[in-house]
């Protein structure tokens, strides 16, 4: 049953579980968190609540719990008023919230109990249930346990755990793949995936758009609003026949992409490995676009539509391929073949626990460079200890040829940083947290002021200038991040996670200036969850327990994997074989 | 895997389900407290630093007060009452012949006082009028030089009686004689241990308890109870009731050091002990539960609890400041606070014994704040976000 922009089916459905109608809720001023929201959720399907930050996800999910009331609208689960019949709908429903809801100082037991009396299970039943959850989570040699000793992927499945102590009718997860590996994900999937073939309704709510396209029905939405909502097939396949992929680009192929950006009837690109993807807009003619590129070397293919293609396309498609910002940086000598960044056996032990372990890889100048892999495996370590914020128990790291053990200063004058969540200073405004940047930094007036100036013109702040950053929209945070960080005109970029969160043509915007700064020789070294994302880097490293497993470009990694029965694989496909390779490995 | 059982069943299932339910909390909250370190410090520790301090380090007496004493006069008799200076308890004398000695001394805080024995002071005697006895003081320290000038005027007084005496002279025609009851010792050791108790219980009822319930909120964890089928008053009394048993075992341990440990007398009942206190914990949980409910961040709830119920217990309670002495306005303040009824109750059961009508006067007053603070609380925390 597919409601196209989320008009309400007239019909009463049997498998109904969830019913929305018009919903609005607001948080103070500005935008509505939620508005006009209307559409239903069935049981034995998995619905995908798909959207950026900030769309209003966990906010809908409230919703359905009962925990927080609509503005305007209604919202009945089970046929129950969510403002009336609060009560009625908690005993038959499965609630994972962010962060899982788990008590860390409780064991695994202790806490699978503590649900168990809190949803009334019945003592006689609770041994098999018990056993037969323990078994599903692969849980059951941790019992012991307290939950706060567990890995992320195991807190996952313990919280997954405790919300179908009784098998609930409608089961309700905020984002259950945030910070968790692809492994333990697809574990999960598959758990939910049993869950819908006995019938309960599952609602998993996902930043990542390519879960997107895994689920049966999915709610797109964007800055409150509902987008799309139906199959993603149904919205992938409006951009079905007008995605290409350029291969055979032999030379750098950031510029081909700039290029084509900018070119008529090209809503969107993307570096994809060696090649280079294109969504064209509806009647737009690829030969024309990709006319005078590289002619007879070049050839351009169909590709498979992606749902983030189909997303772009409906917000009206990417940014151009040119970047303000890296027309007025000055090009750095690319002939200098020496490496920008530098490696060599870094090794971070704290006391017995080793969480990096003698890693090696060196950047070259002008190149991006990829730490990948799952959370605690040791990326966040590697990476800290090469821009000076952490000392390594053992070996060495340079930026621009300086040590960064014995000529820190001089190391991080050469680097910009950009960490997680963008770490702006909230309570100051946009020109105060360029200026305290630019402080920093050790740039003097009147380079400081000349600086501040000119980033403020390129990324437009004028009309945000004296707004405290912890008020600005998602993607004027990043850009207010993004010219923090690179005020002082760096020769090397270290990006930790610089597109969490954010929608996708932010992060299209984002990726525009990396890629531009790349191409007048800043090197760039970046951590990144998303799977599209490694594959805009030259060259990747995945990182897992401490460890460089794999390292090359991204080709040659899925290269590496590809069988005959599987001659295509994806780059997520790649990281779970070869972590799957490693652990086979290991306990051999 | 499990059946479904929705509408949950009504009358006695209903009411073991909810025992369960509630029991379930109660045993989550007690793990949680065993284990967690920072309320086992605030509720055994801290008493323990908190009881100690005040047994042995504050001490609101004055002894071994360093003056100086200038004796002008080399008459035997002028001699005599400077050895009365050095003999006192409270003073520690240096003597000297020319008070310019001890200027610099007492300006630099060096001592506390100058008392000079004028070269008059014979001849005063000797004439039988009243001797006259400088008493120089720092009066930017009111207390210490109150302290000075009337000890020191205790120790002529009481010289000048011995010497009577001894002389067979006229007794003077009045005497005062003082008699403290119920602290004959006057040591403020005797009633600060008390008053210790009220912040302890303060500490672990309001403090504590705001943290734990913002701590739920900041954690994720309150939100996913909520989507079960708690009610929320199971919610509330799962989360006071392991708190209310932890205020009592944190005030038994502070009885039990205060009594054995320090010497404070203990004259009242111990149920009298245990009612008081238990009436105290009411207004206590009750503002720890509204605390957390407006802020559910667990640094804006400690700074609230600690503006709204620590200080309050310390200052506005009459544990160290007098209420009588405050300023009218203040004195209105201190009736909204639960602390200054449970501080004169305790130091009566330490030091008196039990006086019942006084014991429950304030245990009604304490048991309405109580209620107003658990009612606007209830008010707001439903089983609702935001």
């Amino acid at each position: 049953m597919t409601c196209p922009n989320g008009s309400p089916g007239t019909r009463q459905d049997p498998d109904e579980l969830v019913r929305f109608l018009d919903v609005g809720k607001r948080f103070g001023k500005g935008r509505p968190a939620l508005e006009g929201i209307s559409g239903t959720i069935d049981g034995g399907e998995i619905t995908g609540l798909v959207g950026p930050d900030g769309a209003g996800k966990t906010t809908l999910i409230r919703l359905m719990t009962g925990l927080m009331l609509p503005d305007s609208g209604r919202i009945e689960v089970f046929g129950f008023d969510t403002r009336r019949d609060a009560a009625r709908i908690h005993p038959e429903i499965g609630y994972m919230p962010q962060r899982f809801g788990l008590y860390e100082d409780l064991s695994v037991q202790e806490n699978l109990d503590l649900y168990a009396d809190l949803r009334g299970l019945p003592p006689a039943e609770r041994p098999a249930v018990f056993q037969e959850l323990l078994a599903f989570t692969d849980l059951k040699r941790f019992t012991d346990r307290l939950a706060g000793r567990l890995s992320g992927g195991m807190k996952q499945k313990l919280g997954l755990a405790c919300a179908l102590i009784r098998k609930p009718r409608l089961l309700l997860l905020d984002e259950p793949g945030v910070g968790v590996d692809p492994i333990s994900r697809r574990d999960l999937w598959a758990m939910v995936k049993t869950l819908t073939a006995e019938g309960t309704g599952v609602l998993w709510s996902t930043a990542y758009l390519d879960e997107a396209e895994a689920c049966d029905r999915v709610f797109l939405l964007n800055e409150g609003k509902l987008l799309f909502s139906g199959q993603p097939a149904d919205l992938t396949g409006r951009v079905a026949d007008r995605v290409f992929k350029m291969t055979g680009i032999t030379g750098r192929r950031r510029p081909i992409l700039a290029e084509m950006l900018d070119r008529d009837g090209v809503v969107d690109g993307v570096l994809q490995g060696e090649a280079v993807r294109l969504v064209m807009a509806a009647n737009a003619s690829i030969e024309n676009a990709t006319r005078g590129i590289a002619e007879g070397k070049v050839s351009v293919v169909p590709a498979a539509p992606r749902f983030e293609d189909a997303f772009v396309d409906m917000l009206g498609g990417g940014p151009g391929g040119r970047s303000a910002l890296a027309e007025t940086t000055a090009r750095l000598d690319i002939s200098d073949q020496r490496p920008v960044i530098e490696a060599h056996g870094l090794t971070k032990r704290f006391g017995d626990f080793t969480a990096a372990d003698n890693i090696t890889f060196d950047i070259p100048r002008g190149q991006i460079f990829g730490l990948l892999g799952p959370n605690g495996a040791g990326k966040s370590t590697t990476f800290k200890m090469l821009c000076g914020l952490l000392k390594p128990t053992a070996g060495e790291g340079r930026v621009a040829g300086f040590d960064l053990r014995r000529d820190t200063a001089e190391a991080r004058n050469r680097l910009g940083y950009m960490a997680q969540k963008f770490s702006l200073y909230g309570d100051l405004s946009v020109d105060q947290n360029l200026d305290f940047f630019a402080g920093a930094y050790g740039l003097k007036n009147p380079l400081k002021r000349e600086r501040i100036a000119l980033l403020s013109d390129i990324f437009d702040f004028k009309t945000y200038r004296g707004m405290s950053a912890k008020d600005l929209p998602l993607g004027l945070k990043q850009r207010l991040a993004l010219a923090c960080a690179v005020i002082h005109g760096p020769d090397a970029l270290f990006l930790d996670e610089p597109t969490s969160g954010v929608d996708p043509i932010t992060r299209r915007e984002f990726w525009t200036h990396i890629n531009a700064l790349v191409e007048k020789g800043i090197t760039v070294l970046v951590t990144t969850h998303f799977m599209d994302e490694a594959e805009y880097c030259d060259r990747i490293s995945l990182i897992y327990r401490g460890r460089s497993i794999a390292l090359g470009s991204p080709d040659s990694l899925k290269a590496s994997i590809a069988t005959a029965a599987h001659p295509d694989p994806t780059m997520e496909d790649t990281f779970v074989a070869l972590i799957g390779k490693f652990d086979e490995k290991s306990a051999a | 895997m499990n059946k479904t059982n929705p509408s949950t069943a009504t009358g006695t299932v209903g009411a073991s389900q909810r025992l369960r339910r509630f029991a379930a909390l109660v045993r989550k909250e007690t793990f949680q407290i065993v284990r967690d370190p920072s309320s086992i410090l605030i509720a055994f520790v801290l008493p323990t630093i908190l009881l100690f301090l005040f047994g042995y380090g504050v001490s609101l007496d004055a002894t071994h007060t360093r003056i100086g004493l200038v004796v002008e006069s080399s008459t035997p008799l002028a001699q005599d009452l400077a050895a009365s200076f050095q003999a006192s308890p409270y003073f520690d004398v240096i003597q000297g012949r020319d008070r310019r000695q001890f200027e610099d001394d007492l300006i630099l805080g060096r001592i506390k006082g100058i008392v000079v024995v004028p070269s008059t002071f014979a001849a005063d005697i000797a004439a039988g009028t009243h001797p006259r006895i400088q008493v120089i003081v720092d009066g930017s320290d009111p207390n210490t030089a109150n302290f000075v000038q009337n000890y020191a005027q205790g120790v002529v007084a009481t010289w000048r009686g011995m010497n009577a005496t001894e002389a067979k002279a006229r007794p003077p025609a009045i005497t005062i004689g003082q008699r403290f009851w119920f602290n004959p010792e006057l040591a403020s050791r005797n009633f600060l241990v008390p008053g210790s108790i009220v912040i302890v219980m303060t500490l672990v009822g309001t403090l504590l308890t705001s943290l734990v319930i913002a701590r739920e909120w900041e954690r994720g964890t309150m939100e996913a109870i909520m989507a079960t089928p708690v009610t929320a008053a199971e919610l509330l009394l799962g989360k006071i009731l392991p708190y209310f048993v932890l205020g009592l075992a944190s005030m038994t341990l502070c009885v039990l050091l205060a009594v054995f440990l320090f010497g404070v007398p203990f004259r009242g009942s111990v149920l009298a002990l245990y009612l008081l206190s238990a009436t105290f914990l009411v207004p206590a949980l009750g503002q720890g539960l509204l605390i957390s409910a407006i802020t559910k961040n667990q640094f804006l709830a400690s700074q609230l609890a600690l503006i709204s119920a620590f200080l309050p217990a310390f200052i506005l309670s009459g544990f160290i400041f007098e209420i009588g002495s405050m300023p009218r306005v203040i004195q209105g303040l201190t009736l909204i606070v639960a602390s200054r009824y449970l501080i004169p109750s305790l130091q009566t059961v330490f030091l008196d014994g039990d006086i019942w009508p006084m014991f429950l006067r304030n245990i009604g007053a304490t048991l309405v704040i109580g209620a107003v603070f658990f009612l606007i609380a209830v008010r707001n925390t439903r089983k609702r976000i935001g």
